[in-house]
């Protein structure tokens, strides 16, 4: 049972940061109906300029705060120079589709020639111990409950997703710019005629998709240690089954399907030794279950419009 | 009257097609002007050409300004179009629909105008919480054109508003556009194939054929009108 608790609390945390991936693509799923497939590796990039903040000796919370704020900016100016052009009603979906493989690809080399080709260390924005042998160190204990210790990794992932998602909420529900981007997602001739901007409203979605890109990668880095080339493709597999499992429109469906995702690999890692090199396999076992059941996925809705 | 809207010699199309030829139209302040037209005339491509939802030749100008070329910064003008297709935001609820009508408006008056149009159209009060796209057609019209007058618009744009709702539902909405042009003194603009219903709160109309004005005078002349009779309106 003990063993239980250890890798729920594993899930949990790597859940997190699937969460925040799924969220980014749930965003931009939902205001242009494009997988971004270039999320994860945004994301790396965003990383790897993070270190090199840390590595010119910025402090790890400024450093993610302006890496943030930089991806909004990258994120935004990715959609108004690459994805615009090609992406609209009268173009093929395979253009945009190539470009983000381009994207995909080369972000990916972009960030190892300009930051670093090696796993580099990420410091932890949350409490650690020292340990000989890491310049990072090790994640701090929390709490200990029942024998099962609790990491302070854990609790930061949570909590950061938990205030983002919060945020987002807020953000969508309950301000007039929340309610301009829904608009212009739902209907953008009709937000035009209302006199709103579309354009610059999915530019908006980028921009969000790829600050949250950045916390995930900076977070997902840290309770690693360290940061290397190939530490979001993983990430954005995960994420990607997690709003498939959740159901592509569903901001709550992300968070659920991630968490599912990352405590059903989890379990499998732990429990299920001759698969432990393959665990890939139970998530993507739930999300065909699932998709065989409900096409939309678990939380994702079929509009039906009546004329 | 001078004009509010004035289309000189406009022609426009889609890419290479061109589907306008030298419009020239008008719409003076308090007028309910309609244009008629069989399907394919161009009648929703006119009042695209107005929004600038197409490339457009031509002079197209409002309360004596050039209008804008963007949907957006005609929509700022004060121009509400209730586009065909009503074009709601479906997975909205509708007080969230109306209130994106008003989000361009910087005045605090947007609440009495969202309770103004409830009591005008008190099925949207009843709906206010539910999505724009579980509703009747009936009633989605309604929603749009409440929406567009949310923008508190100089001029309303309607294409085609009876499409797709039943008779009785239609002649109610045209009572409703005539007593908002009589009572408010909103200026209105609308495309309809249903032509006995438009002139009768119309002022004054125009007819397109294949992209051109063939005729245009006022509503009554037009119905008297043997050919117009025959060719539009059927009796």
């Amino acid at each position: 049972m003990e063993l239980f608790f250890r890798y729920l609390l594993n899930g949990i945390g790597n859940g997190a940061v699937y969460a925040l991936v799924a969220l980014a693509l749930v965003l931009i799923f939902r205001s242009t109906g494009l997988l971004n497939l270039a999320q994860g590796e945004m994301a790396l990039f965003s990383t790897y300029f993070a270190w090199k903040l840390t590595d010119l000796g910025l402090a790890i919370v400024p450093t993610i705060a302006i890496a943030v704020v930089a991806s909004m900016f990258g994120g935004a100016l990715i959609e108004r120079t690459l994805i615009r052009p090609v992406h609209g009603p009268d173009k093929s979906p395979l253009n945009v589709l190539i470009v983000m493989l381009g994207l995909f690809l080369g972000l990916n080399a972009l960030a190892q020639l300009i930051f670093s080709d090696d796993a580099e260390p990420m410091p932890k924005p949350w409490p650690t111990v020292a340990s000989p042998g890491d310049p990072v160190g090790r994640n701090a204990r929390f709490a200990e409950v029942g024998g099962v210790p609790i990491s302070w990794s854990v609790v930061a992932l949570l909590l950061s997703l938990i205030v983002l998602a919060g945020l987002l909420y807020l953000l969508f529900q309950r301000t007039k710019l929340g309610l301009m981007l829904r608009a212009a997602a739902s209907n953008p001739a009709s937000a035009r005629l209302v006199g709103i901007n579309s354009s610059n409203m999915l530019m908006l979605g980028w921009a969000l998709a790829a600050g949250l890109g950045a916390v995930a990668g900076v977070l997902a880095a840290a309770d690693r240690g360290s940061v290397n080339p190939g530490l979001m493709a993983v990430v954005l597999v995960y994420a990607f089954a997690a709003a498939a499992l959740g159901g592509f429109d569903s901001p709550i469906g992300a968070v659920v399907g991630a968490m599912i995702v990352a405590i059903a690999e989890a379990m499998t890692i732990g429990y299920v030794k001759a698969l432990s090199t393959i665990e890939l396999v139970v998530p993507f076992g739930l999300i065909l279950l699932v998709l065989l059941v409900r096409p939309t996925g678990l939380f994702g809705r079929k509009v039906v419009e009546r004329v | 009257m001078s004009a509010l809207l004035s289309l000189r010699g406009v022609t426009g199309g889609y890419g290479p097609v061109t589907v306008l030829h030298d419009i020239d139209l008008e719409v003076a302040e308090g007028e309910v002007v309609v244009v008629l037209g069989a399907n394919g005339a161009g009648k929703t491509t006119t009042l695209r050409a107005i929004v600038g939802e197409i490339a457009t030749r031509g002079e197209r100008r409002f309360a004596g300004e050039p209008l804008p070329r963007t949907p957006e910064k005609v929509a700022r003008a004060g121009i509400g179009l209730v586009p065909q297709g009503r074009g709601t935001f479906a997975e909205l609820t509708t007080e969230e629909n109306l209130r994106l009508g008003a989000a361009m408006r910087r005045d605090a008056d947007v609440r009495r105008d969202l309770e103004h149009w409830y009591e005008v159209f008190p099925r949207l009060r009843e709906r206010r919480d539910q999505p724009a796209g579980s509703m009747s057609g009936g009633e989605q019209q309604m929603l749009a054109i409440a929406r567009a007058l949310m923008l508190r618009p100089r001029l309303l744009l309607l294409d085609e508003p009876s499409l797709g709702l039943a008779p009785l539902i239609t002649r109610e909405l045209f009572e409703q556009l005539g007593r908002l042009n009589r009572e408010e003194g909103l200026t209105v603009l609308v495309v309809e194939q249903n032509a006995n219903l438009a002139l009768e709160i119309g002022h004054r109309a125009y007819v397109l054929e294949t992209g051109r004005i063939v005729a245009s005078g006022p509503a009554d002349q037009l119905r008297g009108d043997d050919a117009i009779r025959k060719a539009y309106l059927g009796f």
